[in-house]
């Protein structure tokens, strides 16, 4: 395995950080637009309160990691998808502040104002990204010279858009899991009846998602079909998906997040497996797309991020186990709370 | 033609109305009705003058940047402050610390969560806004953001959450050790982002290979001639930054009668704190900084002096009018050759002025020399200001002096000024470069972003920025007016 394929490996783990992560308090976010009382959407913001920072950080990394690996795919994707980005950009920097400004000041619409931006916040992104995946799925018109000749209309297909609203059901169902898990008895039951539709949804969406990619990206399927890896992740996925509910009314909520985590890791890894070597598909000329080879940085450089990687990462990782476990358990309002 | 040719293949239709007047525009035509006169040029990279987009997204970076950077000096300043807060409360047993602890740590939180959400734009918008630059550094530049995520961003925001949340639900050494994490996780990240831009000023450890820079040695590119003296100018400008916060703070609390106490003991601290601190930024680092910007960057040097002609033995204009053109100070005050002596340690050395270097290679003069010299300016203020506290502190009058505590308050914003102006200084000063010496700013944008879009996003951003600074000092004042939950609020529960 080549330093490329590392780095292929190690974007895509980091990314599918960002997902699980992210994923729940993405989703938290979304579910906390449907919820009326206060001291329950404060629960709900609590939930997350300590945590939502450092799963950002994900994000950031990934981004990172994706610049000094692959400068030619940041450089590319992230100035094509301009206008898209500074939505998502605006988008986040609302929902940051939303935490620390929502109970600053005694006035119901002031709260009101916040838990809007809050849970738009939360919901844009998470169709965002969907969408920013599905573009890239089925390709981008990137020409000879590496350059993208696209517009922000141009990203808006109806492909991309239900790649963007299964991103979104994945969230809010991750997100309703997580939430059994910090909630009582009385605002769980709510959740729980939501969790059952938000499934079916996330099913439905799915299907037709998986059914459509055939025919907007064929080329996806070219070699996949008989290579092993696809095939063990798609199990492990259709698995996770139908023990999600199981664990729900056995009331193993703890499995059941680990289920849509995987659920979740499994979706990016049956992507990132049938796009390799590929990292940006070009739907003018197949030939054009940017590759792990084509668009890495020089073999020093992804051997010096390599190290940086391995001394962080399991610190990170070990640190972040320590403060999920200081905080498990439910949620309860003090003075400190959001 | 390549390029044109590969137009006809795509969708050309949405290409036409579209992309090349961007989504801006369209809105406009929407919005207002207006007819606006959407021409199609022929060659797709032309479809818009990449000059406007260059000085447009100039105008972004400079304005996201610039409002980035009003909190990270606050949050580093203050996580030390707070480590100093607690250290003390944690080997006295004392709990009057915890009390200054909570009370601060709520200013931390609020500044960071701004810091936070300004920052998570800045860590995109080399992709979006400057991907010509991207592509040509992408291989040295990438590596120390990522870093900074992996070093930092998870450490400071971890265990800021477990600072914040965690008072009950760990031991107190845990809690200690929480808000040491956070102080050196935002100082580690201050590092790392200053070995970026310290690349961007004085590059080191790369070859220009196949038309991009390539990595050579990774260490020599991290401690390119200056990440060592940007780093501790910057880090001690966030430490008095921390230190005029908790001053005014508790000045404005001692003034009001508001616990004060409490308020005493964070003024002392913060007084003498910030009188070493203050110190240092004078000797040796921004001498230092001045030494280093002479030898490496002397166009720079020249232009942030307002030296117009190269001298021997050349003199420190130390206030002066720069009034153009011809360039040239009026009203100017200096002291005889001691620039020569800063700049090489000798008074008699010869400095270059701005007459040496050839038009095009020159940054803007006018903006480089006030922003330095009021830096400047604001530095020994900040001396004579803790010098003046830690006297009348000695003499166990300070709290009666209520002309001092007064400007201590005011003084709250001046070293956050100072740090935006050393930065408007040091980035200003290193146009037309955006690498020194090696790329110009002006080939440095996204070729396939329009203007329209840029402009969209500038006026998204400054609408937003707007929005949640007033927010931010709106609450900041009410945070401060409603004080430290002290003895006062203690009382009241009885
Ligand atoms: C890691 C990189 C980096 C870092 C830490 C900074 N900058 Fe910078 N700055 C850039 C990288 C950069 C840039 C991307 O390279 C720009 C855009 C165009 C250019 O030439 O440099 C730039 C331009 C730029 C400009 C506009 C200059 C001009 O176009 O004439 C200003 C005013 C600042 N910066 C200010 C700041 C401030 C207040 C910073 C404090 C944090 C700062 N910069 C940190
Ligand atoms: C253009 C350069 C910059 C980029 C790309 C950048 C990026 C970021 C990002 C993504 C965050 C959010 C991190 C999180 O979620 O925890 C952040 C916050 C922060 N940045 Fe920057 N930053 C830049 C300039 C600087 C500089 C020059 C410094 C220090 C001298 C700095 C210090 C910090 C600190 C301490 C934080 C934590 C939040 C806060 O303090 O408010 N940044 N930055
Ligand atoms: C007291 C005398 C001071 C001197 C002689 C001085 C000198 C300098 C010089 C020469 C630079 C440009 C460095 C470069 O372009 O590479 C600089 C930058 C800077 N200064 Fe100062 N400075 C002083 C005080 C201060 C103070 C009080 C603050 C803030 C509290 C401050 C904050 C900054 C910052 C943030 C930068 C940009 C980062 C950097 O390039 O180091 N400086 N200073």
């Amino acid at each position: 395995m080549d330093l490329n394929i590392t780095w292929f490996l190690l974007v895509g783990v980091l990314i599918m950080g960002y997902a699980i992560l992210d994923g729940f308090d993405l989703g938290v976010g979304v579910l906390s637009l449907f919820v009326k009382d206060d001291k329950e959407k404060r629960i709900y913001m609590n939930s997350i309160g300590p945590v939502w920072d450092g799963n950002e950080v994900w994000l950031l990394t990934g981004g990172g990691a994706l610049f000094a690996a692959f400068p030619i795919v940041y450089a590319t994707v992230f100035s094509g998808f301009y206008i898209a980005f500074m939505l998502l950009l605006a988008s986040l920097i609302f929902r940051a502040v939303s935490f620390e400004f929502r109970n600053k000041v005694a006035s119901e619409q002031w709260k009101k104002l916040w838990d809007t931006l809050f849970g738009i916040g939360s919901l844009l992104p998470s169709i965002l990204f969907g969408v920013a995946f599905g573009n890239i799925l089925r390709g981008l018109p990137i020409d000879n010279q590496g350059q993208y000749l696209g517009s922000f209309l141009g990203l808006l297909n109806p492909y991309s858009i239900i790649v963007g609203l299964l991103s979104l059901a994945l969230f809010a169902l991750h997100g309703a899991i997580y939430l059994t898990l910090k909630t009582d008895e009385i605002i769980r039951n709510k959740i729980l009846s939501l969790l059952n539709k938000i499934w079916i949804i996330f099913t439905l969406i799915y299907a037709v998602a998986s059914f459509y990619t055939f025919f907007e990206a064929p080329f996806l399927f070219n070699e996949i079909l008989n290579n092993l890896l696809f095939w063990i992740s798609f199990i492990i996925m259709l698995g996770s998906l139908i023990l999600i509910p199981v664990f729900i009314n056995s009331r193993q909520y703890f499995k059941a997040f680990i289920s849509s985590s995987l659920l979740i890791a499994t979706m990016i890894g049956l992507a990132a497996i049938s796009l390799f070597p590929r990292l940006v598909p070009s739907n003018l000329n197949l030939d054009y797309s940017l590759t792990i080879y084509n668009a890495s940085s020089s073999q020093l450089t992804l051997k010096t991020m390599l190290i940086i990687a391995l001394i962080g990462m399991p610190i990170v990782i070990a640190y972040t186990i320590f403060i999920y476990r200081v905080f498990k358990g439910k949620v309860e309002l003090n003075k400190e709370s959001y | 033609m390549r390029i044109h040719s590969s137009i006809s293949t795509i969708n050309k239709k949405n290409l036409k109305c579209l992309s090349q007047n961007g989504l801006f525009l369209l809105v406009l035509k929407i919005l207002c009705g207006i007819k606006i006169d959407i021409k199609y040029k022929d060659n797709f990279i032309e479809r818009n003058s990449i000059m406007d987009v260059v000085l447009l997204s100039r105008i972004q970076f400079a304005l996201t940047i610039g409002f980035h950077f009003l909190f990270p000096p606050i949050s580093i300043g203050l996580a030390w402050m707070l480590v100093i807060i607690e250290s003390i409360g944690y080997k006295n047993k004392d709990e009057v610390y915890v009390i200054l602890g909570k009370f601060f740590s709520k200013i931390l939180a609020l500044t960071f969560a701004v810091g936070v959400a300004t920052g998570i734009v800045m860590e995109f918008q080399f992709g979006t806004n400057w991907a010509g630059y991207s592509k040509f550094v992408g291989d040295i530049f990438g590596a120390p953001l990522a870093a900074e995520g992996v070093f930092a961003f998870f450490l400071e925001s971890g265990f800021l959450g477990l600072y914040l949340f965690g008072r009950n639900k760990v031991s107190k050494n845990v809690h200690l050790f929480s808000i040491y994490m956070v102080a050196i996780g935002s100082t580690i990240s201050a590092f790392w982002i200053i070995v970026a831009v310290s690349w961007m000023q004085t590059p080191a450890g790369y070859i220009i290979a196949n038309g991009k820079a390539q990595l050579t040695n990774f260490w020599a590119a991290v401690f390119n001639p200056s990440t060592v003296i940007r780093f501790l100018h910057t880090v001690d400008a966030a430490l008095i930054t921390g230190a005029f916060m908790v001053a005014g703070i508790s000045s404005y609390l001692i003034l009001k009668g508001k616990e004060s106490d409490i308020a005493k003991k964070s003024m002392k601290i913060a007084v003498i704190f910030g009188l070493i601190v203050s110190l240092l930024e004078l000797f040796p680092f921004g001498h230092e900084s001045g030494r280093e910007v002479a030898q490496e960057q002397p166009a720079k040097f020249a232009a942030i002096q307002g030296l117009y002609s190269t001298q021997t033995g050349a003199p420190m204009a130390v206030f002066a009018v720069p009034v153009m053109p011809p360039p040239e100070l009026k009203a100017k005050v200096e002291v005889p050759r001691l620039l020569s002596w800063l700049a090489f340690g000798d008074f008699n050395a010869k400095v270059l002025g701005i007459d040496q270097f050839k038009k095009e290679d020159l940054p803007p003069l006018f903006i480089t020399f006030v922003s330095y010299h009021n830096m400047v300016v604001l530095g020994m203020l900040f001396i004579l200001l803790t010098l003046v506290g830690t006297y009348y502190l000695w003499k166990k009058k300070l709290w009666d002096n209520k002309f001092l505590l007064r400007i201590f308050v005011w003084a709250i914003p001046f070293p956050v000024i100072a740090c935006e102006l050393g930065w408007i200084a040091a980035e200003v000063g290193r146009q037309p470069w955006i690498v020194y010496n090696i790329m110009r700013t002006k080939d440095a944008a996204s070729a396939s972003v329009p203007a329209g879009d840029v402009i969209f996003s500038i006026i998204l951003f400054a609408l937003i920025y707007l929005f949640i600074g007033s927010l931010y000092l709106y609450i900041f004042v009410k945070e401060v007016k409603h004080g430290p939950e002290g003895n006062l609020a203690k009382e009241e529960l009885k």
